[in-house]
């Protein structure tokens, strides 16, 4: 997957130039809007890691540059600001996905992932399969070896929801965002119990746990041995 | 003293006066000075004018009743009148009759008159001024009428006298009035300055004395006085956040520090350094926490929502969010029951509504457990009502230990923090947040006892504050996918 990091700041664009490349992405750095605008413009990038505050040309400005070009590519929007309406600033110009600074960098490694992923064209796929989970999105049924499960309304839409990233690394963060629609801090991780009791229903009596901790991430559910 | 009045004549008022007792001086000198010249030409003329016709009523007499009646008349008139002059003289210039010795020379060749001087016949050398018109009478005698002018020249020095005199009272008295009342201004300003140097000295209680009198000075001083009591108010307050924040960021700093030189230390190495190294993140996470709980109480204390209120469905998402937190409560061994009214559409932040009603009801997790030997049930009530037409009320009420009555306003005030958060794991700062949010909904927050255990009531007006439009019905679903349309949607 290929990545721009439009971002000024020297220190915070080596530190994920390094880091996305040893999870195993590639990655260009620009250092102000203009160039980082031509770049993205050029380059056929996956997705694009954006700052709010750059030199020539902020990073909101860039965004709605791409989306009047009908330029599609996921963007990510990195924010130092946290002002009240920044977040939904950032989106209406055109931005995926909004992280304010400072970030846990799996956090960032997440969303990336899940913004390329959201590109891929699976928007229709009605069934989702996981070893011998299956979800089905229209009868929103849940069976595992072929035995139904029962689950509570926002338990299968956190299924649903970690079943469409399966393999990849999701964060408490992004749960709370994407299945309870919250942007705020819970205080408590709250989700871990959530977690906790989804994975009680799926994963207990089976003898291949599904639904894996990622220490220091979050939660990824996969099957097969990785 | 003489510091004061050379304060008083550089004083902008002063000069101000000054300038002003200048122009009305120059104007009145001019008018004065017109006036002047008017009046002395108009004099001049009309005594031309009224020797004129004497002469001429003495050339007519001479010529109808003959010379010798004339003669006799100019010399009666000689003799009686102090300041008419004559002289009649014949063709070879000897005087036949008058009061004058001999033909002025000044007017020797003219036949139109003007002014002339003479010597008095009573003696003495002093010569005098005078004007006159010549005539010829019948017999070819020359008459000379004339008037002495000194007496007229008198009462026109002594009215310029009194002129000049007049318009040096009036600019003298301009200064003056303009001297005396400049210097209570200037004392009042003098007043002002001295106490901002005071004050820009570090005294901060000082303040303008005011004289009582409602002028516009004393409002002008009543107002700066006003402004720098709220001043001090504010460096206090914010004196007392910094100190708060100090303290708060200080022991958990402290701990971060020890626990990573522990794990620097330990022997058991490379597994411990990462341990460290975790358990050190995990910190500097909390303390960014805290951070970010105190700039988003200063920004929703600096701010207004400009674009991310919405209309939605608050009994839904209270619902919601206690939702979120009940198997949570369940762990702790807490029963979360909420019972909320449908369909109240509130105009508001939906994100920052739901971190309060969060906040307040981790709270009630955190601290609602009973005493030991407490026999109160362990329930957490979360209610939302209307209360009337244009307000609505979210309870949330534990059972727990409480917060005892004096310290209910402190635990509400900004980046305030009860002693008993401290030792707890959070931010300490979930309350202020709450009265953060309310204010700036247009709400407020009470501490109430429940008896025993806390309730906390968070009153929001539901009617939009600014300029949007009240929520409608079923705008409670489509904001919410508006504001938080994350890129993520799972269907």
């Amino acid at each position: 997957m290929r990545v721009l990091i439009i971002e000024d700041e020297r220190e915070t664009a080596q530190f994920l130039l390094k880091a996305l490349k040893e999870s195993g992405h590639a990655a260009d750095v620009a250092h102000d809007g203009e160039q980082g605008l031509a770049m993205a413009r050029q380059g056929d990038y996956d997705v694009l890691v954006v700052d709010r505050m750059l030199p020539k040309r902020d990073g909101l400005s860039i965004v709605r540059a791409l989306r009047e070009a009908k330029d599609t590519t996921p963007i990510l929007i990195l924010s130092a600001l946290g002002e009240v309406d920044d977040r939904v600033k950032g989106l209406r110009a055109g931005g995926d996905d909004y992280l304010t600074k400072p970030f846990a960098f799996s956090e960032l490694i997440a969303r990336i992932d899940a913004l390329a992923r959201r590109a891929e064209p699976q928007e229709s796929v009605s069934r989702y399969v996981v070893g011998d989970l299956v979800l089905d999105r229209l009868s929103r049924r849940v069976t595992r070896g072929g035995e139904p499960i029962l689950l509570q309304p926002r338990e299968f839409r956190l299924l649903e929801y970690l079943m469409r990233h399966a393999d990849q690394v999701v964060t408490r963060t992004m749960l709370l965002e994407n299945v309870w629609d919250y942007h705020f801090d819970p205080q408590t991780n709250v989700i871990d119990v959530h977690v906790s009791r989804l994975r009680a229903k799926i994963d207990k009596g089976f003898a291949e746990p599904l639904l894996h901790t990622i220490r220091g991430a979050g939660y990824t559910i996969r099957a097969g041995h990785a | 003293m003489p510091d004061t009045r050379r304060g008083v004549l550089q004083s902008t008022a002063f000069r101000a006066f000054a300038i002003y007792a200048l122009c009305v001086g120059l104007l009145a000198a001019g008018i004065i000075a017109a006036l002047f010249w008017q009046t002395n030409t108009l004099l001049a003329r009309m005594t031309l004018q009224g020797l004129a016709a004497e002469a001429q009523s003495l050339a007519r007499l001479s010529a109808t009743a003959g010379p010798e009646r004339a003669a006799a008349l100019i010399a009666e008139r000689s003799e009686n009148q102090r300041l008419g002059l004559y002289l009649q003289i014949d063709a070879s210039g000897r005087k036949l009759a008058g009061n004058l010795n001999r033909w002025p020379p000044e007017l020797a060749g003219s036949a139109q008159g003007g002014l002339f001087r003479y010597e008095r016949s009573t003696g003495g050398d002093d010569t005098f001024i005078a004007v006159g018109v010549p005539a010829v009478l019948a017999d070819g005698t020359r008459l000379l009428v004339g008037r002495d002018l000194e007496e007229q020249r008198g009462f026109i020095s002594g009215m310029r006298l009194l002129l000049l005199a007049g318009i040096g009272a009036l600019g003298l008295t301009a200064l003056a009035g303009g001297y005396l009342a400049s210097r209570p201004l200037l004392s009042r300003i003098t007043a002002m300055r001295r106490t901002s140097e005071a004050i820009m000295a570090g005294a901060m209680s000082e303040r303008i004395p005011l004289d009582g009198a409602s002028t516009e000075l004393d409002g002008l001083a009543a107002s700066l006085n006003a402004m720098l009591d709220r001043i001090e108010q504010l460096m206090a307050g914010l004196r007392e956040v910094s100190d708060n924040i100090a303290h708060d960021l200080k022991t958990p700093l402290t701990r971060l520090r020890n626990r990573a030189e522990a794990a620097l230390r330990d022997a058991r190495g490379a597994t411990a350094h990462r341990d460290g190294l975790e358990r050190t993140i995990e910190e500097a996470d909390e303390l960014l926490k805290t951070f970010n709980a105190m700039l988003l109480i200063a920004r929703l204390e600096a701010g207004a929502l400009e674009e991310s209120a919405e209309p939605f469905d608050l009994g839904r998402l209270v619902a919601d969010v206690a939702e979120l937190y009940e198997p949570l409560a369940e762990e702790r061994g807490l029963t979360l029951s909420h019972d909320v009214e449908p369909d109240i559409a509130l105009h508001a932040n939906r994100q920052l509504v739901g971190q309060a009603v969060a906040n307040l009801i981790d709270n009630a997790i955190k601290y609602g457990l009973p005493g030991p030997g407490a026999k109160a049930p362990r329930t957490i009530d979360v209610r939302v009502a209307r209360a009337g037409a244009e307000a609505v009320r979210v309870e949330i009420g534990d059972h727990g230990i409480g917060i005892a009555e004096a310290d209910r306003a402190r635990a509400l005030k900004r980046f305030g923090r009860l002693e008993a958060s401290r030792t707890r794991p959070g931010t300490g700062l979930g309350l202020s947040v709450v009265a953060a949010v309310a204010r700036l909904h247009g709400g407020n927050v009470r501490l109430e006892d429940n008896a025993p255990g806390l309730r906390v009531v968070v009153s929001l007006p539901i009617k939009a504050q600014a300029t949007s439009a009240p929520a409608p019905e079923q705008g409670a679903a489509d904001g919410r996918q508006r504001v938080a349309a994350p890129a993520l949607r799972s269907t």
